[in-house]
């Protein structure tokens, strides 16, 4: 068992499965020899060479383009994509390509290809380095979507995302990358699809991903201090969706509270929502709460950003009135 | 600008007849897709490529059994010249279960993965990317396949058009580029709209390459230079980008009846019609009339055959709407 940072893990995660498997390449812009603007990289070219690793141009729709083309013919390609705002600049690869190709030809192309990005606020970048993107990847059929929260989550997500035949995005808090977490030694493999309860209580669920999963931790803590009891679950992976994590926690909750960075409009927490009122009305004492970013681009300013991602406080808040 | 001579003295007689047979082939079932969708068979929409069957088959015919095929929407020929069956193709047209994707993918998007045609892409310009992976994973394998990547003019004037080109000239890959100019995108003449004449090859020292230019009418022209870039491909020589002329003889789509195009230039290249073009060199070589006759009569056979074939099928299952989102055959995005 190690501590390693996040953004250490997202390296380790790679190469193993690098050293696994000689299909493996890396491919996005200043990944190899600068080891990535996160520094999440750095090694990996002297390790596997510039064949298996390599700086690609600014030129996004080429990256995806090629980690598609290459996927269809026998490689297995984790392609890099700076920022997650960037994935509008490729769009088309992302959602008219990669994610209809196999449906559009009944089952001849099959597409195993990873795109990481990072995502979301917490750096003060402003509104086209910040944004929470994962909902937009969610709406497109054919995309497996993964937002892992830890770094042994990563590392073993990333791994089942590089054997998975179909095409996975995973988004990268970029606030975690320099968050330690223990990490088991050996070789991880996770399963996708699958949800984590962090911690049971009877009064009340908080759903969240990512960077919001720790401020859903600590603001369940504050809350138990005070009498009120949290079942917070981590969805690490919003397509496929564990539905039966979830309405399991609410039948013993019966609230659910969502805690996301997407801006409220269609934000996933909108979905979970709808599903748990379709699915699990029965077992709701009352109504759903989605804690959000408000409807805006991020801002740069550091109380404004503040302001706008959930908070452990505004978390906190939330339950404390709605329960009370 | 390199301009390519015929190499007809080279040829041998199989390869000829070869060429006509592929050319006659793309003709006739491009002429019948388009009585199908006036008879409302064909739904949606198509994109012939009458009048451009000589670049189809001249690559096709230059092209290894294993090497790639990225088409457009206007695809049928790039599909059927790689030896796709017809009834599946037409199949897919009448959108029945016996088509190629079921149905699935309609005229826009053919796609054979076992003849190496994989896909036509209906976003203009997409598809070169893509082909710069399947080279780099050719390169990667080591594997000496080469991919061809067709496109019309207006691909020229998108982003994902250099960002291919300068990604495959700086990794070396094995692909050829053949841009087919046809002096229109859509309804838009070229010229109206892009800042050079040669809206490829004017392009090509921009990313260090040489530019080609072929009659695209010329079969044995396009035969040539594909050799030529195919070679270049599996020498490690990188890639190429080939600009061939050419002109449809409909409109872009559908019934589009091309109104927009001066008389005199329809004229002028239904004069230059590569299959007809085609038929008269070999006559003049002393092939003798019967064999290209009997070439002829096999392939309306053939088109009528598969005609037949795909009006019979049935519609696609109902299990097909939710099958093939993901590997495991489905569609569920829940556990
Ligand atoms: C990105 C994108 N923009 C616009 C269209 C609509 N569209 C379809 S075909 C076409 C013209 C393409 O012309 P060209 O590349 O010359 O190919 P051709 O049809 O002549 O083979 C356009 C504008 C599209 N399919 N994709």
């Amino acid at each position: 068992m190690a501590q390693l940072t996040y953004r250490d893990a997202v390296r380790r995660g790679i190469a193993q499965e690098m050293r696994r498997d000689e299909r493996v390449v890396l491919i996005g812009e200043d990944v190899a020899a600068a080891g990535g603007v996160f520094k999440t990289t750095p090694g990996l070219l002297e390790e596997f060479g510039p064949r298996r690793v390599l700086d690609a141009p600014i030129s996004e729709q080429a990256i995806l383009g090629a980690a598609m083309g290459a996927a269809m013919t026998g490689l297995r390609p984790i392609a890099e994509i700076m920022f997650s705002d960037f994935l509008a600049v490729c769009w088309d690869m992302v959602a008219n390509e990669i994610a209809k190709t196999r449906y559009m030809t009944d089952g001849q192309v099959s597409l195993p290809l990873v795109i990481r990005t990072a995502n979301g606020g917490g750096l003060r970048f402003g509104g086209q380095h910040s944004q929470s993107v994962e909902n937009w990847a969610m709406a497109v059929p054919g995309l497996k979507v993964l937002v892992p929260a830890t770094p042994a989550d990563l590392i073993g997500l990333l791994a089942a995302a590089v054997r998975d035949p179909d095409p996975v995005l995973i988004f990268e808090p970029k606030a975690l990358y320099p968050v330690r977490g223990e990490v088991p030694d050996g070789d991880l493999l996770d399963t996708l699809g699958t949800a984590r309860v962090l911690r049971a209580g009877g009064d009340a669920t908080l759903v969240a991903v990512g960077a919001m999963v720790p401020r859903a931790v600590v603001a369940a803590e504050r809350l138990a201090v005070e009498g009120i009891e949290c079942t917070v679950v981590d969805l690490r992976s919003l397509v496929p969706l564990d539905v039966r994590t979830l309405l399991d926690a609410v039948a013993v909750t019966g609230r659910l509270f969502t805690v996301e960075e997407n801006p409220r409009l269609c934000g996933w927490g909108a979905e979970i929502a709808s599903i748990v009122a379709e699915e699990a009305f029965g077992a709701l004492t009352g109504p759903i709460v989605r804690i959000t970013t408000p409807h805006i681009p991020l801002p740069a300013a550091d109380t404004l950003e503040d302001l706008a991602r959930p908070s452990v406080d505004r978390i906190a808040d939330t339950v404390r009135k709605a329960l009370g | 600008m390199t301009q390519e001579k015929p190499t007809e003295q080279h040829l041998n007689q199989d390869v000829q007849l070869d060429l006509y047979r592929r050319q006659a082939e793309v003709r006739v079932f491009e002429k019948r897709a388009y009585d199908l969708f006036l008879q409302n068979l064909v739904k949606g929409t198509s994109h012939l490529s009458l009048g451009q069957e000589a670049i189809a088959a001249g690559f096709g015919t230059a092209m290894r059994g294993d090497d790639y095929t990225f088409a457009t929407y206007r695809g049928h020929a790039h599909t059927l010249v790689r030896g796709v069956p017809m009834a599946a193709v037409m199949g897919e047209l009448l959108g029945r279960e016996s088509g190629l994707m079921a149905g699935k993918g309609g005229s826009m998007h053919l796609t054979s993965v076992e003849h190496g045609v994989m896909g036509s892409y209906a976003i203009v310009g997409a598809h070169l990317p893509i082909a710069v992976g399947a080279a780099w994973s050719a390169q990667y394998r080591e594997s000496g396949q080469a991919a061809v990547c067709f496109f019309g003019d207006g691909a020229t004037n998108i982003g994902a058009f250099h960002e291919a080109l300068n990604l495959a000239a700086v990794w070396r890959l094995p692909v050829v580029f053949v841009c087919e100019n046809n002096l229109y995108m859509e309804y838009t003449p070229i010229a109206a709209v892009t800042a050079v004449p040669r809206p490829a090859a004017d392009r090509a020292a921009a990313y260090g390459l040489e530019p080609l230019v072929v009659d695209g009418n010329d079969v044995e022209a396009v035969y040539g230079v594909a050799r030529t870039a195919l070679e270049r491909a599996r020498a490690g020589a990188g890639p190429s980008l080939v600009e061939a002329l050419t002109y449809r003889h409909g409109g872009h789509s559908r019934a589009d009846p091309g109104k927009y195009r001066p008389a005199a230039e329809v004229e002028e290249w239904l004069a230059r019609d590569p299959v007809t073009g085609y038929r008269e060199r070999l006559l003049g070589r002393g092939i003798p009339a019967k064999i290209l006759d009997d070439i002829d009569t096999e392939v309306r056979a053939a088109v009528d055959a598969a005609t037949e074939a795909a009006k019979s099928a049935s519609a696609p299952a109902p299990e097909r709407l939710l099958s093939q989102v993901w590997t495991d055959g489905g569609s569920s995005w829940r556990n």
